[in-house]
């Protein structure tokens, strides 16, 4: 038997669909090697990631509440990558949503309204587009690369945020803890289903996931996006005008990125924290590659990755698994994809003979 | 300002600088290549613990300096193999393998958190040490500053004057007509990723047991995505990596030195100086399309693969 390895005449649309589930199922093989290497049992620590956290009905609202976040920026960032405008910045967008949320949820600490809610959610959305324009204002002006000036950005967003909280945004009343007052009821976002932490942030993530889709997939300046990441000669040729594609790329994933802070902080955390976020900026990017930069895929992609955080924290509660292996999973995920994905442009073929490998 | 913190601050800038110089100039030759690694980061955090854990477990500083260079170059093999060999995209390889290291590196380093090391013991040079200022600028640092400055004119003799170096150059360039002149393009870019692996290590392993002997997951906070902007800075030169390395140095001690003076700005404002001084150092150079464009290597970060052509 030999093996050979060929290019395909037109990339395999089968290949590409099939390449993110050969990843999940590479990872959780690895998952399957690394728990034993861990000295656990494998099948019992593969239960309490991967099952233990969704067998129940709070079990599975836990796991839409992480997913809303990273289906949202997956979704916001998806559309700059298919221009290939890589927006790493998200978790820097994320923080400054709900720096700027998070001030009005603070201000109007005392009064109650309906307009509060709807009122954080939109200085969020404007907080996380006005830092992700900068990276796109300095690329289109001074050509600088989006992607060293969004990650620097993300190190600035999170020191600006603790900077604040640590200071004219800290609780008088907080014995000197650098955290805000507790929002009022409503600054919360209200629970959906009793017993559950699920929120009605979850909406707005699947409602952001379907503008998004719509954008993309349907609308004209989606096209034209589609066309610049395949081909920026071409796209130029037929006038797209690149630099409106470059910020319109980065400020769809701050917009996403700066509801995703509300969500957080109006959701699970309930005020301002120093950090507000576990890396869903960086997963993120993860999620918009294994969801094929497709609102779809990047749903199911998001679900995913929500139960890898998920796991992380009951492996270690009931395993005394370390909640690190989340991050190794991530990677894990991504390398897999990224590998996979060759066999969407080649095939492997095996031969009975070296003749025929000839 | 006396002299003397002059000369204080010139050298504590040197030692901030280090880590800088070894990552920036290891992607100087993966980019020389053609090849854009982004995972710098990554690479330094797993550099960065390895080295960390074999100094704590053997005490042996040439064993801690081997441990994370290779450690380092086995991250940059599995970009490698994802981009040269199975032909993925640099961009996304890259950002997988950042993502990668900073998760490996808190998981090895979760019995280390909070360790604290000896440090590395400065080489006062016998003589040469003892001339004013200059010695005290030159000739007495720890033996990986030393050894920083020995891989600059290395590098700089590699890349400008000789036939190997002409090579790199050139395939970096121009990877078909290097191909067509026979020279394996896959195979020396292979070689030129794994070095900047074992060099981002290195640095990893210079600030996690020289510099603040301690490991604290996350420790290299940046410096990854600086050495890339700094390669930018330099035009893809190693004596511009060099100034600019210790430019940043000196940015990043700043914010102790102006507490220092007992000037009252937030710890935090002081910590954003490195990154805001990225961003405006990008700027500056990128404004000039043309220059970039001039001094990058013009196969940079497009994947080839000889079949294809």
């Amino acid at each position: 038997m030999f093996v050979k390895i060929e290019p395909r005449s037109e990339p395999s649309k089968t290949m590409k669909y099939l390449s993110p589930l050969i990843a999940a199922m590479l990872m959780l093989i690895s998952g399957l090697i690394i728990f034993t290497l861990l000295g656990k049992n494998p099948v019992e620590a593969f239960h309490a990631f991967f099952i233990e956290p969704i067998n129940d009905l709070y079990g599975i609202g836990e796991l839409f509440i992480k997913a809303s976040p990273l289906m949202l920026i997956g979704t916001g960032l998806a559309i700059g990558f298919r221009a290939s405008i890589w927006n790493i910045g998200a978790e820097g967008q994320l923080a400054i949503g709900a720096l700027f949320g998070g001030y009005i949820a603070i201000v109007f600490n005392e009064s109650n309204g309906f307009f509060i809610l709807p009122l954080m959610v939109l200085t969020g959305a404007v907080g996380g587009m006005l830092w992700a324009s900068i990276p796109a204002f300095l690329k289109t002006v001074f050509n600088a690369n989006e992607i060293l000036v969004t990650l620097m950005l993300n190190y600035v967003a999170i020191l600006l945020l603790a900077l604040l909280v640590h200071g004219p945004l800290r609780d008088p009343n907080g014995y000197g803890f650098p955290q805000s007052v507790l929002f009022a009821d409503s600054a919360i976002l209200p629970i959906l289903i009793e017993g559950t932490r699920l929120h009605l942030g979850v909406f707005l993530a699947l409602a952001g996931v379907v503008v998004g889709w719509i954008f993309l997939l349907k609308s004209f300046t989606g096209f034209q996006i589609q066309v610049a990441g395949l081909a920026q000669k071409a796209a130029s040729y037929a006038g797209f005008e690149y630099k409106k594609l470059i910020w319109i790329g980065l400020l769809s994933g701050g917009l996403m990125a700066g509801i995703a802070g509300v969500l957080e902080i109006a959701g699970p955390i309930g005020q301002l924290l120093p950090s507000v976020s576990p890396g869903y900026g960086y997963a993120a990017i993860i999620v918009a590659f294994v969801g094929r930069l497709h609102p779809g895929g990047i749903f199911l992609s998001s679900l995913l990755m929500a139960l890898l955080y998920l796991g992380g924290e009951s492996g270690q509660m009931n395993l005394d698994l370390p909640s690190a292996v989340t991050g190794i999973f991530q990677g894990l995920l991504l390398f897999y994809l990224l590998a996979a994905d060759f066999l969407i442009n080649y095939r492997v073929r095996l031969s009975s003979s070296q003749q025929e490998v000839n | 300002m006396d002299f003397d913190i002059f000369i204080h601050i010139l050298i504590a800038a040197i030692a901030a600088g280090t880590p800088f110089v070894y990552a920036a100039l290891g992607e100087l030759i993966t980019e020389k290549s053609g090849v854009l690694n982004l995972g710098v980061e990554g690479m330094m955090l797993v550099g960065a613990i390895s080295g960390f854990i074999a100094m704590a477990k053997t005490g042996s500083l040439l064993l801690a300096v081997l441990c994370g260079m290779t450690a380092g170059a086995l991250m940059s093999g599995i970009f490698a193999v994802l981009t040269l060999t199975l032909m993925a995209n640099q961009v996304a390889s890259g950002l997988a393998l950042t993502i990668f290291g900073v998760g490996l590196s808190a998981f090895l380093g979760l019995d280390y958190t909070s360790v604290a090391l000896g440090g590395v013991p400065e080489i006062h040079i016998p003589i040469l040490a003892s001339i004013p200022v200059i010695g005290q600028l030159f000739f007495s640092f720890d033996i990986l500053i030393y050894f920083s400055g020995v891989l600059f004119v290395a590098i700089s003799w590699f890349l400008y004057k000789s036939k190997t170096g002409l090579l790199l150059r050139g395939i970096g360039e121009a990877p078909k007509s290097a191909h067509a002149l026979g020279y394996n393009v896959i195979k020396i870019r292979y070689i030129a990723v794994l070095f900047g692996g074992a060099m981002a290590g290195l640095g990893g392993v210079y600030l996690s047991v020289a510099y603040t002997p301690m490991w604290v997951e996350g420790m290299v906070a940046g410096r990854g995505w600086v050495s890339l902007a700094l390669v930018v800075f330099a035009s893809w030169r190693p004596a511009r990596v060099m100034l600019g390395a210790y430019l940043f140095g000196a940015i990043t001690i700043a914010q102790f030195h102006v507490q220092g003076f007992g000037i009252d700005i937030p710890a935090q404002f002081l910590a954003m100086l490195p990154y805001l001084a990225t961003i405006m150092v990008l700027v500056f150079i990128s404004r000039d399309k043309n220059t970039i464009r001039l001094n990058s290597p013009a196969s940079l970060g497009i994947t080839y693969h000889p079949d294809n052509q």
